[in-house]
């Protein structure tokens, strides 16, 4: 028979969270703090009204782009919190998750050949889904002396001809690393000088610590080249609902709503009824749930200090990525050693780009008992590798 | 809010659920002073702020047998005193656990807990009723706590996430 697979998809790398998640799925009673979603559940409120939706047989299709309502609630969300003015009717798509954000944003952009400049440490879909949409990716290794920001420097350096769009993933899953308004302001120039697209993966936005998150599409000259992705599933611990959105210039958001139309029609209707609820009366939620997270941040870092453990302090999302190159090992096999003698599951730098070789990406989506318990384990861990 | 108030608010907020928590740490999660939380708190146990500390318990799952019971109560208001003084009455009784003042069809909420049912409707028939301010006393027997102060008792929830995503 012949060989049914495409090769671009045969020669995808696996993610290297599966290759992790296999090894821990076989151990038992382990604790886990290599989770990327809440440990919140959704706000009943929010629950109530997907469930009132499902009561009301509201179970048919939205229109492609998503409910109105739902759109206008995003962009009088988008322009109180980041100060970024959309059109409810043209600029805004209403999308399955973030993920599905990114996959029809690089689809719609890409011409074979079309450089994309990924920065990295980052989320794992980036890369498949620039080279799955016919682009070449380009990798921009972060450091941890800047504090795994985006320099104007680092990102001239990779741009050629062919480059076509800048992903900008901040706040960052996996560092927390967050990008301030003087960060942005260095690389608009590179940007408009070039003149980049720039997707900005935005969806850990509500979760910044340090000063309200700025987004680059409110920067002068910056909305009309910016693709704006957020969602419900970090601020509003929403993930399984599967809600996402993309906002930005109407030419782009016309092309992304005819791939979505075509290969998933709309996103699901009791999600967009919830959302609708979560974005007009959670916003006491969210405060509450990162000021939860803070005090956890300030705990983890609190705690690596004391035990001499070196990281970075991150003020976003909800991870610290602290660096084990002390110990000798390579990410993997600290991961798997602390996994197997400790029963503590940490995500391997290197799942999120080679460049996060030496680090660990710890998540505080876990309440401050099941921290402490985890904390003490890692302490021996690393007492025990110094003797 | 000024710089005090923040900090008064953080605390409580934090203190209301967990009553045992260790200061040292409580000062490291929300990134000030162990000395200046030591001090709001112990300002605000003298101003009254901070009543107390007490334990959540579950008393359906030791063998004790506790009876809780609330109480609608009815009474006349007294001349000039309103209804401080019924009310203290009944609150000085070591059976009540709360007494409140109602809006709407009836004037006091008391709540009180005994060992058996003969035990409270005694208290309510012989000392409640017997109170010359008090017109009328429609007593509820609750027959399960499900959620107390915030904490749910009905049941506790696993962590269903999958151990590992990205």
């Amino acid at each position: 028979m012949r060989d049914p697979i495409a090769k671009k998809v045969a020669d995808m790398k696996p993610s290297g969270i599966r290759k992790f998640f296999d090894i821990v799925s076989e151990m038992k009673d382990a604790i886990s703090l290599g989770v990327g979603e809440p440990d919140f559940d959704t706000p009943w409120h929010i629950r109530d009204e997907g469930i009132y939706s499902l009561e009301k047989g509201r179970t048919f299709y939205t229109s492609n782009s998503g409910l109105m309502e739902l759109r206008r609630e995003i962009c009088s969300y988008t322009g109180r919190h980041y100060n970024v003015r959309y059109d409810a009717a043209k600029e805004v798509l209403i999308t399955v998750g973030g993920s599905e954000a990114i996959d029809i944003g690089l689809r719609a952009m890409l011409e074979p050949g079309d450089e994309v400049i990924i920065p990295q440490p980052s989320y794992v879909s980036y890369e498949p889904c620039a080279v799955m949409a016919g682009g070449v990716p380009v990798i921009v290794n972060l450091k941890e002396e800047n504090e795994f920001r985006l320099t104007a420097e680092e990102l001239e350096a990779v741009i050629t001809p062919k480059t076509k769009v800048l992903i900008l993933p901040f706040p960052n899953n996996p560092t927390g690393a967050i990008m301030e308004r003087e960060d942005l302001e260095a690389i608009r120039e590179v940007i408009l000088k070039h003149d980049l697209i720039v997707m900005s993966d935005e969806i850990y936005a509500e979760l910044s610590y340090k000063e309200e998150h700025v987004s680059i599409a409110s920067l002068p000259g910056m909305k009309e080249r910016t693709i704006l992705i957020n969602g419900f599933s970090k601020a509003f611990a929403m993930t399984g609902w599967r809600l996402g959105y993309a906002c930005g210039p109407e030419n782009i958001i016309s092309q992304m709503t005819k791939i979505h139309q075509y290969c998933i029609m709309c996103a699901p209707t009791n999600s967009q009824y919830a959302a609708i609820e979560a974005l007009k009366h959670g916003d006491r939620d969210v405060e509450e749930m990162r000021e939860a997270y803070n005090e956890r941040r300030r705990f983890l870092m609190h705690e690596f200090k004391r035990i001499g453990l070196k990281c970075f302090e991150p003020y976003g999302a909800f991870y610290v990525f602290p660096s084990i190159k002390e110990f000798g090992m390579t990410s993997d096999e600290f991961a798997v050693k602390l996994l197997e003698s400790k029963k503590v599951a940490g995500v391997p730098g290197t799942a999120f780009g080679d460049c996060g070789e030496g680090f660990l990406r710890i998540s505080y989506a876990y309440s401050i008992e099941n921290l402490k318990i985890a904390l003490e384990r890692i302490e021996e861990f690393i007492t025990e590798l110094r003797a | 809010m000024n710089e005090i108030t923040e900090l008064r608010m953080k605390i409580l907020k934090a203190i209301e659920h967990d009553g045992r928590v260790n200061l040292g740490e409580l000062a490291i999660r929300l990134g000030v002073d162990e000395t200046d939380v030591a001090n709001e708190m112990a300002d605000m146990e003298k101003e009254g702020v901070i009543c107390g500390y007490q334990t959540l318990i579950d008393w359906d799952k030791t063998d004790t047998q506790i009876v809780t019971a609330l109480i609608e109560v009815r009474v006349t208001p007294q001349r000039g005193q309103g209804f401080d003084v019924i009310a203290e009455r009944i609150y000085k009784y070591s059976e009540v656990d709360s007494v409140y003042l109602i809006s709407g069809g009836f004037d006091l909420m008391v709540i009180m807990e005994g060992r058996t049912l003969k035990e409270v409707s005694s208290f309510v028939t012989d000392k409640l009723s017997a109170l010359d301010s008090v017109l009328s006393c429609a007593t509820h027997f609750i027959m399960r706590k499900y959620k107390v102060n915030g904490t749910i008792l009905a049941k506790k929830y696993e962590d269903e996430r999958m151990l590992i995503t990205p």
